[in-house]
């Protein structure tokens, strides 16, 4: 399995990719054709293809917000705890 | 006491407690045996119904055995849990980790099946108790620090509950453990929440778990993602039904957990956040409190055991094996751990409700109960965070793991392989589970609360989850360097006690230390000085002053004596002239006397 893999990575990437997005087309299709009287809500009913562009928007909106939250501060070093004013640090 | 109730906690903790004397080749037969009797015991009591093991304690009734369909079904996972997670940890030499795990599961079992409060009261403390070793078992430096966090947290938590416990006492008089008034709810109802909700991590009282998670050792982890969470799942469900707040909660929960995912270098700190998030759907499922709500709610715990563990098997594999938790120092390993990643990428599958994984079959059923209570905002709001969840658990965490850039050094490499035969048997044991169940829900739907009259087999549903998969992996493979794991922690709502901690240990050193160093120094300078002046006045006196009176006198009597020696020359001449002149003299004054 682990050569098949490797194979598919390296020879094969092209055919790989084409075949995700052959995938892709083939999901949405089947989302146009399938019967959606049992949606709970109005868009789901009338908007076509509405979760494919949910799914794509939503995705992207968590990584946006995920990366502004991080820079703003979120994200810090590694030792953050261990320096700080209150903290004697010459002691360590 | 009618039937016969067998307590599976009693078993477990009898079993914990005589771990020490089974050594041997006795030990590992012993390790699979006994968690497999308590689930024996659980499938036993599972025909019951009723309570049991009533014990009168002073004012008290306590209930030991409250079997419903409610308490079986979370009942049942927690044994099944209690065995995949020994099996794992089957090999680890350490005896006070396993006999920590068991008293742990007794805690959740005992929790579960408990009819009183005070019952609850006693199981959960054990819960803490018990899951605090398996923190410190890692061993690691900040090991310590983290497992007394945690401690400290979960106590604050049980001092809330029994709070709201003796305040409900007083106002309703009984400990009866069954669901509160939440439509007019009072201080009590809300403490005791609180109390239950800390244990949920409910935001905010959540930063625990993703601290204490990643540092607990590599088989204590696959204990402690399971039970404590889920059995405050279970005493929410049992006590809060349909309260709203925990609606908002939950779904803040739900989104909170993605965002801090997405940002998170550390993979079980991931998995932890994964936990925050998940345990939201079912908090807002039990918010929601329907019929349908709260069986989703309970099936979507079940089965988030399942894969939970399953992942946190998977990731424990990589650290056991290698020893590192970062994807900035792994990657890559889907070469060296095929088996593993197989297996981790099953449970992967299963959180993402991907079709006939899992989720596919619980998540939705509390989404669709949001739509039809008319709690739109809630049920789209959840939506979006499952494509959260796919983005840092379906793509994010097999990506970065085992394929993307190899980060591992030299010797991870060298040390990364598939692990040891039980924690693969534990790990394919799960993952056969989460398949079974997402394909064939039968069984789980025969043991929710309520009767079920939900289809997730519907092709709505497939289109549904099979366009979001689709297009969020789009969206992923298109900004993925966005998504680059970078060594770095994210603050939280721990930062304030954290901080406060510093704070406090500062003021302490400083101000305090100031004060009393100060005190001190008044206490040398003003008193002892004081009594050493004074006490070397009076020995100055004694030395000087008294006995140099004494001694004076002393001289004086010498200084006379010498002089007078002088006089006794020892010469006869001089002796009788002094003699005879002494006697003139007192001859003469004696005649001039008698004269006058």
């Amino acid at each position: 399995m682990i050569k098949f893999i490797e194979y598919l990575q390296t020879q094969r990437r092209k055919t790989v990719v084409m075949v995700c997005y052959i995938l892709l087309v083939i999901i949405a299709t089947f989302a146009a054709m399938v019967d959606k009287h049992h949606a709970h809500t109005w868009v789901e009913q009338h908007i076509p293809f509405f979760w494919s562009i949910f799914g794509f928007c939503a995705a992207a909106a968590i990584i946006g917000i995920a990366r502004w939250y991080g820079k703003a501060g979120i994200q810090q070093p590694e030792d953050y705890y261990e320096h700080s004013i209150w903290l004697d640090d010459s002691e360590e | 006491m009618t039937g016969s109730f067998i307590h599976p906690a009693l078993i477990m903790i009898i079993g914990a407690l005589l771990i020490p004397f089974i050594r041997g080749p006795l030990r590992k037969p012993y390790l699979i045996l006994v968690p497999l009797l308590a689930m024996g015991a659980v499938i036993s009591n599972n025909s019951l119904t009723g309570t049991f093991a009533t014990y009168q304690f002073m004012d008290w009734q306590l209930v030991f055995g409250r079997v419903d369909r409610l308490s079986s079904i979370f009942a049942s996972i927690m044994a099944l849990m209690a065995v995949i997670g020994t099996l794992y940890g089957m090999h680890v030499e350490r005896t006070g980790e396993h006999m920590a795990a068991w008293f742990y599961v007794a805690g959740s079992l005992g929790t579960i099946y408990a009819g009183d409060y005070i019952t609850v009261y006693l199981f959960w403390e054990m819960m803490a108790f018990g899951s605090v070793f398996l923190i410190w078992f890692r061993d690691r430096p900040q090991s310590l620090q983290v497992g007394y966090r945690y401690i400290l947290v979960h106590i604050f938590g049980g001092v809330v509950l029994l709070f709201g416990i003796m305040l409900r006492y007083r106002a309703v008089g009984n400990i009866e453990f069954s669901l509160l008034d939440v439509s007019n709810p009072e201080l009590y109802t809300w403490l005791i929440m609180a109390g239950f909700a800390l244990n949920a991590a409910v935001v905010p009282l959540h930063s625990w778990l993703p601290d204490a998670y990643s540092e607990a050792s590599f088989n204590g982890a696959v204990f402690m993602c399971a039970f404590t969470t889920k059995t405050a799942v279970y005493t929410l469900a049992r006590s809060c039904a349909g309260m709203d707040i925990l609606v908002l909660l939950g779904v803040i929960m739900a989104l909170y957990g993605v965002i801090y995912a997405v940002m998170e270098n550390d993979i079980r700190k991931l998995l932890a956040w994964s936990i925050v998030s998940q345990v939201g759907y079912m908090v807002a499922g039990v918010g929601i409190g329907t019929e349908l709500a709260i069986n989703g709610a309970a099936a979507h715990a079940v089965v988030h055991i399942l894969y939970k563990s399953l992942l946190f098997m998977g990731t424990g594999s990589v650290l056991y094996m290698t020893g590192k938790t970062k994807f900035t120092e792994l990657g890559g390993l889907y070469k060296k751990m095929p088996y593993t990643f197989i297996l981790t990428v099953v449970g992967c599958l299963s959180i993402s409700a991907a079709p006939f994984f899992a989720a596919y079959v619980s998540k939705s059923m509390i989404i669709g109960a949001g739509f039809e209570t008319h709690l739109n905002w809630a049920s789209w709001l959840l939506m979006f965070g499952a494509t959260g969840t796919f983005m840092y658990n379906g793509l994010k965490l097999p990506y970065f793991l085992f394929f993307g850039k190899n980060n591992c050094s030299e010797e991870t490499w060298q040390k990364a392989a598939d692990p040891t035969w039980n924690m693969m048997a534990a790990m394919t044991l799960g993952a056969v589970l989460c398949i079974y169940v997402g394909s064939a829900p039968g069984v789980l739907y025969s043991m929710l609360p309520y009767p079920v009259h939900y289809d997730p087999f519907t092709a709505y549903h497939l289109a549904e989850t099979l366009q979001i998969l689709g297009f969020a992996s789009l969206a992923f493979f298109f900004l993925k360097k966005y998504l680059e794991p970078v060594d770095r922690i994210c603050l939280d709502m721990d930062w304030f006690y954290r901080k406060g901690g510093l704070f406090f240990l500062w003021v302490a050193k400083n101000p305090i230390q100031w004060f009393d160093t100060a005190w001190s120094e008044v206490y040398r300078v003003v008193g002892l000085r004081t009594l050493m002046t004074t006490s070397k006045f009076w020995s100055w006196f004694d030395w000087h002053a008294i006995d140099g009176v004494i001694d004076g006198f002393a001289r004086l009597v010498r200084g006379i004596g010498g002089r007078l020696r002088v006089l006794q020359s020892g010469q006869i001449q001089y002796t009788m002239y002094f003699a005879a002149s002494f006697a003139a003299v007192v001859l003469i004054a004696y005649i001039l006397l008698q004269l006058s």
